[in-house]
């Protein structure tokens, strides 16, 4: 095939266009903006209009008080993932983006539960909060709140185990994620 | 100084030479500084008008378009000039008033969150909320609007804010770190494209509107010329390439010709120039060109694969790329044009056989393609800018008239806006006095936007604006007529009367109006129509039940045109 810089022509048939596809797995995008009224309604309003689903969304300051961070996950089995990219640089206020590698970052939730757990239940309760390095931050006669920091899965599989005593309510925070190594996320 | 006499000299040093606006409460600061800043400022009738008006000086000129707007209803007024102006990439820059920053979010008298009405259709928006941020906003804002993709910026100035004494020095320093659009095309990949189009048996330009905002007509038409390779445009690239030129296909699309959409449907190669691969373009999108490579070249990288996969994508201006890509094109070795000979055969074969064809009327009767072709003879050849509105009457100008140059032919193409066509001819005189400027309107768009004749009586603006009446919303009409079952529901705009009468319409707004129904005197009528000094407004009777084709029904595919 004629590579860029060869005096060859290159034949039609060889070309493939790569972009535009689904990648088929979640995606979690770390963007830097500045930090100006109105940036989170922009970001919210062009997935939005473009009918791109937003799985979590966390906002926070960064070391630097003029930039913030969004960390948002979004399935790239619905979407294409470099459009929604493409179309979030074209928002003035966003200044960078990273799509993270799943294995070269570090992601965390933090999750409340509120859970039934009277004297019979209360000390299994506790246990499984023990297995997955929870921590119980409020107890009533009836009831407990534990809190559980780790990975989306790690929430999940909390959450799956606890269901079964009685659910009362459940808040999750979204996912952040920082990029191992040195190197700025 | 006050912030607002700041923002004048801001617009000054922008080389703004004219606003079009009206002023109201919560903008009476900045039309205080106006009063005595040094620039024209067209008084319109109504602030879509003057939306629209800043768009047709925009697209006339290649300049910034500036509109001033009050709070409340002048800002939503505006709402859809904005949207317009970011569906077609048209730079104008939107100065809207706001109530006193102590009445924000009370529901004060004439309050309205314009930042959030139009934050879905601007390139960018500046809420201000401190004096000292105003006279950077206006630049960046104008910087914004111009450069890139071009677009409509919005800056929302609260009154008390505007009135403020601030010390203005002139920024010189734009610092937009999110904002660094890529106009210096890969290339890497621009040696790839020529290579591809060396190949290519069956190539074809796709040209959009990017290559008139990007000035790259001369290079399209170098590349076009030198590589034999036939060009279509879309409806906002008319002009592009010289049309008559014996390598114009036509428009393509949903009304284009057939020969452009069967040119595409059997490609191997499509070259899309700042195009975006619109519905109306691709028709079925699955079924569109199935034997084409693509390559795609465009300043926004959002466009690149968004509907169709590109498989050589180049991001970057349209005239830097067109520029380099003739380069690496002429350097290939062994590349003979009379490879496409077989290509132009068939294409021949095509245009022979279906050229654009419609049955004239045997009587006087004026068939609207006619008054299309008379209105092209009455301009030498089109030796004038022309807008449009849009439906039908739109469709046959864009068959029928043909444009020698870019920045002749004024068009809402994404947004398809009826009532833009006389204002944005408005814009378009005021930004090229020197040029004939006609409107060919439809009697139920132009009415949609008519105040604006007296704008131009008033400013003594010279437009021509002619109506094809068939007293229809003709393109409506066609619609239910080929889709709906003739069944007509609301589109006779002669049901209960012919109201209004132009003529008189046209005279009471200080124009001068004429009435034409004879095909005979047609052309003459027109010449004596267009020399009449000052705004006229010509009322043309024409067939009323005509179609526009050929036609790519909705969701169909172009090799499956009807007409």
């Amino acid at each position: 095939m004629g590579e860029p810089g060869t005096k060859e022509l290159l034949s039609l048939e060889e070309l493939e266009a790569s972009a535009g596809l689904r990648t088929g797995r979640k995606h979690t995008l770390s963007i830097l903006t500045e930090n100006k009224p109105g940036v989170l309604t922009r970001i919210a309003g062009l997935f939005a209009r473009r009918g791109f689903n937003i799985d979590t969304l966390t906002v926070g300051p960064t070391d630097d008080p003029a930039i913030s961070r969004f960390t948002l996950t979004v399935d790239g089995a619905m979407h294409p993932i470099d459009q929604v990219t493409k179309q979030l640089h074209k928002l003035i206020n966003v200044l960078k983006i990273r799509d993270l590698e799943p294995d070269d970052t570090v992601t965390r939730e933090l999750a409340l539960f509120k859970v039934n757990a009277d004297g019979n239940t209360r000390g299994e309760v506790m246990q499984i909060c023990e297995i997955f390095r929870g921590k119980v931050v409020d107890v009533t006669k009836r009831s407990v709140i534990v809190e559980v920091t780790g990975t989306t899965e790690k929430v999940e599989a909390f959450e799956r185990m606890i269901r079964p005593f009685g659910l009362i309510e459940m808040m999750r925070t979204g996912e952040i994620a920082i990029s191992r190594g040195r190197g700025e996320t | 100084m006050r912030a607002v006499d700041a923002v004048m000299e801001c617009l000054k040093s922008e080389g703004v030479e004219v606003v079009f606006g009206l002023p109201g409460g919560a903008n009476l600061p900045t039309y205080d500084a106006l009063y005595d800043a040094g620039i024209r400022h067209v008084l319109v009738r109504h602030e879509a008008g003057g939306g629209h008006a800043a768009q047709g000086y925009a697209k006339a000129t290649g300049n910034v378009g500036v509109c001033f707007a009050t709070s409340g209803p002048g800002a939503t007024n505006v709402v859809t000039p904005i949207v317009d102006a970011m569906m077609d990439s048209c730079p104008v820059v939107f100065i809207t008033g706001q109530v006193r920053t102590d009445l924000l979010g009370t529901d004060g008298f004439q309050e309205t969150d314009v930042i959030g009405i139009t934050m879905p259709a601007v390139k960018h928006s500046f809420m201000i909320q401190h004096p000292l941020e105003l006279p950077r906003a206006i630049h960046e804002a104008f910087h914004i609007a111009r450069t890139g993709r071009p677009g409509p910026v919005v800056v929302d100035i609260p009154t008390d804010l505007s009135r403020a004494d601030i010390p203005y020095e002139p920024v010189t320093d734009i610092q937009l770190p999110g904002y660094q659009p890529t106009t210096e095309g890969n290339t890497k990949q621009i040696r790839q494209a020529a290579k591809a189009l060396a190949s290519a048996r069956r190539p074809v330009l796709y040209v959009g509107g990017g290559v008139i905002n990007a000035g790259a007509s001369a290079e399209l038409i170098e590349l076009a010329e030198f590589g034999k390779f036939p060009v279509t445009c879309t409806l906002l690239a008319l002009g592009a390439l010289p049309a008559p030129h014996e390598q114009w296909l036509g428009m393509l699309g949903m009304h284009g010709t057939r020969t452009a959409n069967y040119a595409m449907d059997e490609a191997d190669l499509i070259c899309a120039i700042g195009a975006r691969f619109d519905d109306r373009i691709t028709g079925k999108l699955s079924e569109f060109a199935p034997r084409a490579k693509f390559i795609h070249i465009d300043i926004d990288p959002a466009e690149i694969s968004k509907n169709v996969p590109a498989h050589i994508p180049i991001v970057g201006d349209a005239k830097n790329i067109l520029g380099k890509l003739v380069k690496e094109y002429r350097a290939l070795e062994g590349v003979e044009s009379s490879r496409l000979d077989p290509w132009w055969q068939r294409i021949h074969e095509w245009q022979a056989k279906h050229p654009l064809r419609y049955e004239d009327s045997v009587d006087a009767e004026i068939k609207p393609q006619r008054l299309v072709e008379a209105l092209y003879e009455a301009t030498d050849n089109g030796n004038c800018i022309l807008s449009t509105d849009i439906g039908q009457h739109q469709m046959w100008a864009a068959q029928y008239f043909h444009f020698d140059a870019p920045r002749k032919w004024i068009q809402s193409g994404g947004l398809g806006t009826m009532g833009f066509g006389l204002p944005a001819a408005m814009g378009a005189k005021v930004g090229r006095p020197d040029e004939m400027v006609v409107c060919l309107a439809g009697d139920g768009s132009v009415q949609m936007n008519m105040q604006e004749l007296s704008t131009c009586a008033a400013e003594g603006i010279d437009v021509k604006v002619v109506i094809m009446n068939n007293g229809y919303l003709g393109m409506v009409r066609q619609w239910q007529e080929l889709f709906w079952d003739k069944r007509y529901s609301n589109v006779d705009m002669r049901d209960g009367g012919e109201w209004p009468d132009f003529v008189k319409l046209a005279e009471a707004h200080g124009a001068t109006g004429m009435r034409l129904s004879d095909k005979g005197t047609l052309v003459a009528d027109l010449r004596e129509a267009l020399a009449t000094p000052g705004p006229v407004m010509v009322d043309v009777r024409v067939t009323r039940e005509e179609n526009v084709y050929p036609m790519i029904a909705p969701g169909q595919a172009a090799r499956d045109m009807v007409g």
